[in-house]
């Protein structure tokens, strides 16, 4: 497209860059404040962070936290992968709908409804079958649940516009469709499948609401510590602590978009090449 | 093509069927069960709804006593306009915010695209509670923006934003740009350049070229993005909670104090199924848009 830049544009886009950012960059400024006051700038130090490394609580809730999002990040992307396939290469099969629903409706739901109907589900799976007890298990049960949404998603449009010529060449030479779904298509879908992990494990990282109502006593992630942490006010181990988070995930953001493309762009030559 | 015979298909779409099922779909009818119920002193702190008698008959304990409820506090419906109406203003403010923003990154060449798109999906991924935080080190009394304003002499004492109505605008704002700036780039994108073109070879000044082809073919995008924006604001909590004050008073955070609050679990099932119908018309509109668009 041609570049032709109305002023206003310009300004509106550098307007909302900033709004975005703005708070960020505050908040990292902040935390190598020497002083604990907020409004006063006592100079540089980072004894906020170490502080951290001596903080029990944060250090545990920040444990299950990474637990809890490995686990299910790693389910998500099982269970969503599946019903990708499933959408995009299965036309028609009964529950093709309802599939299409659950997957489309928790990236929209509110939080808050999720959270408090799940904790009614698990709840009442105990009374009836003793089973499953609110820590662990139901947290990783219910960050599944919408995370493997965002899966589907993701893997559905890269699914989508992945050429199916190659897959029916492996077949034609006679290979099974399994077969040859893993070694031709998997391939193909590796990149996104990375991708819908890291936002998986990012969303489940992140997640307050639902982990509140589903998680039991004894039980808190990170953001739950953080959340009645912050409730109380500004502290400055937290301003650490968050600027420590945010550089972690956007680096390995950064990093995932550039290998990503990498592989893209290896593959598109390959594909030139073999085309010669 | 030979199609993955049938009994193997069933492996691939029964597990996730199967699993959003019981953990998404089903817990609604569990808390639609319990909004009938009344409070007990127990472990669940609720009633049965369905009940077996000694000579084995199903009886049926419903109590519609948490509906009539919401409509006799007034708590519940101030709260429900407030939410409603704090949505819509912000996802308005949002639209106009982030058209610009998206049509600027659509016009741009494809590096800088690539770039720009970053810069926005970047906070998606960064934690959303810390970003609402980060937001308070701005806007607090003795925050960024008042110091800068006292230190220039614009002000004379601090601007009370926080614990405001105002605070609650600007977190949802700056919490939900990404999610419409994102399928309104998708759209524009999209954009056939030659209508564009064709309009203004034929003498439309560039506003009617906008105003006329632009903007109704980017309808689809428009709506995403204000669903996406809507329907999440309405049930935000964590924002009114943070940044709001005590008249602030948002359904996600009625819902949560009648929860961890009060251990009313029957009238928060209540509150959360009334709610769930308000938003049936927006979630439904959002879904009709998105399987067009995954159609087309």
């Amino acid at each position: 497209m041609e570049s032709r830049y109305s002023p206003t544009l310009l300004t509106v886009l550098c307007l909302g860059i900033t709004i975005l950012y703005l708070p960020i960059v505050v908040l990292i400024a902040y935390s190598f404040n020497a002083s604990p006051l907020v409004n006063v700038w006592g100079g540089f130090s980072t004894a906020w962070y170490f502080q951290l490394l001596h903080n029990r609580q944060l250090l545990q809730a920040a444990l299950l936290s990474l637990e809890v999002a490995v686990t299910a990040s790693s389910a998500a992307v099982l269970l969503g992968t599946m019903a990708a396939i499933a959408l995009v290469r299965f036309a028609r099969f009964r529950g093709r709908l309802l599939l299409t629903g659950m997957v489309n409706a928790p990236l929209v739901m509110p939080e808050i409804i999720t959270g408090i109907t799940q904790l009614l589900l698990f709840v009442s799976m105990l009374q009836m079958l003793g089973w499953p007890h609110r820590g662990f298990t139901t947290i990783v049960l219910s960050h599944v649940a919408f995370c493997s949404a965002y899966v589907t998603i993701t893997v559905q449009s890269r699914l989508q516009t992945a050429d199916r010529s190659l897959e029916e060449a492996a077949m034609d030479l006679g290979s099974g469709p399994a077969r040859a779904f893993l070694e031709i298509t998997l391939p193909i879908l590796a990149p996104a499948i990375l991708s819908s992990w890291l936002l998986s494990f990012t969303l489940s990282l992140d997640d307050l609401v639902i982990s509140s109502f589903v998680s039991g006593p004894g039980a808190s992630t990170l953001p739950m510590v953080i959340y009645s942490k912050v409730k109380l006010g500004v502290s400055p181990d937290v301003n650490a602590l968050a600027s420590l988070i945010i550089c972690a995930v956007g680096a390995c953001v950064i990093a995932a978009g550039y290998f990503m493309r990498r592989a893209d762009q290896r593959r598109a030559l390959e594909m030139q090449m073999a085309e010669r | 093509m030979k199609p993955i015979d049938r009994p193997g298909r069933w492996l691939i779409i029964l597990p996730p069927l199967l699993f959003l099922l019981i953990f998404f779909l089903i817990p609604f009818a569990f808390a639609f069960k319990i909004s009938f119920a009344d409070t007990a002193a127990r472990v669940p702190p609720f009633t049965d709804v369905l009940t077996r008698t000694p000579d084995h008959h199903l009886q049926f304990s419903v109590s519609l006593a948490n509906y009539q409820y919401l409509f006799t506090d007034d708590v519940y419906g101030v709260a429900y306009l407030y939410s409603l109406k704090t949505a819509f203003f912000s996802t308005l403010i949002c639209l106009g915010l982030g058209y610009p923003m998206a049509y600027a990154i659509a016009r741009a060449s494809k590096s800088t695209q690539n770039v720009l798109l970053l810069i926005i999906i970047l906070p998606f991924w960064t934690s959303f509670l810390l970003r609402v935080y980060a937001l308070e080190g701005i806007i607090r009394d003795n925050g960024i923006l008042n110091t800068v304003l006292l230190h220039l002499g614009l002000i004379h004492e601090p601007l009370r934003i926080m614990r405001t109505t105002l605070a609650v605008y600007l977190g949802i704002i700056y919490s939900y740009l990404p999610f419409m700036v994102l399928p309104l780039f998708a759209t524009l994108e999209k954009l056939d350049r030659s209508l564009l073109e064709a309009a203004s070879d034929l003498g439309s000044p560039p506003w009617r070229v906008f105003l006329d082809v632009t903007l109704p073919l980017s309808i689809p995008g428009v709506i995403a993005g204000s669903m996406l924006v809507f329907i999440p604001a309405v049930g935000e909590f964590v924002i009114p909670s943070l940044l709001g004050g005590p008249d602030s008073l948002m359904i996600g955070r009625v819902l949560w104090d009648e929860f961890f609050g009060n251990h009313d679990w029957p009238v928060a099932s209540a509150v959360a199924i009334a709610f769930l119908f308000l938003l049936a018309g927006p979630i439904a509109i959002y879904q009709y848009y998105n399987v067009k668009q995954l159609e087309a």
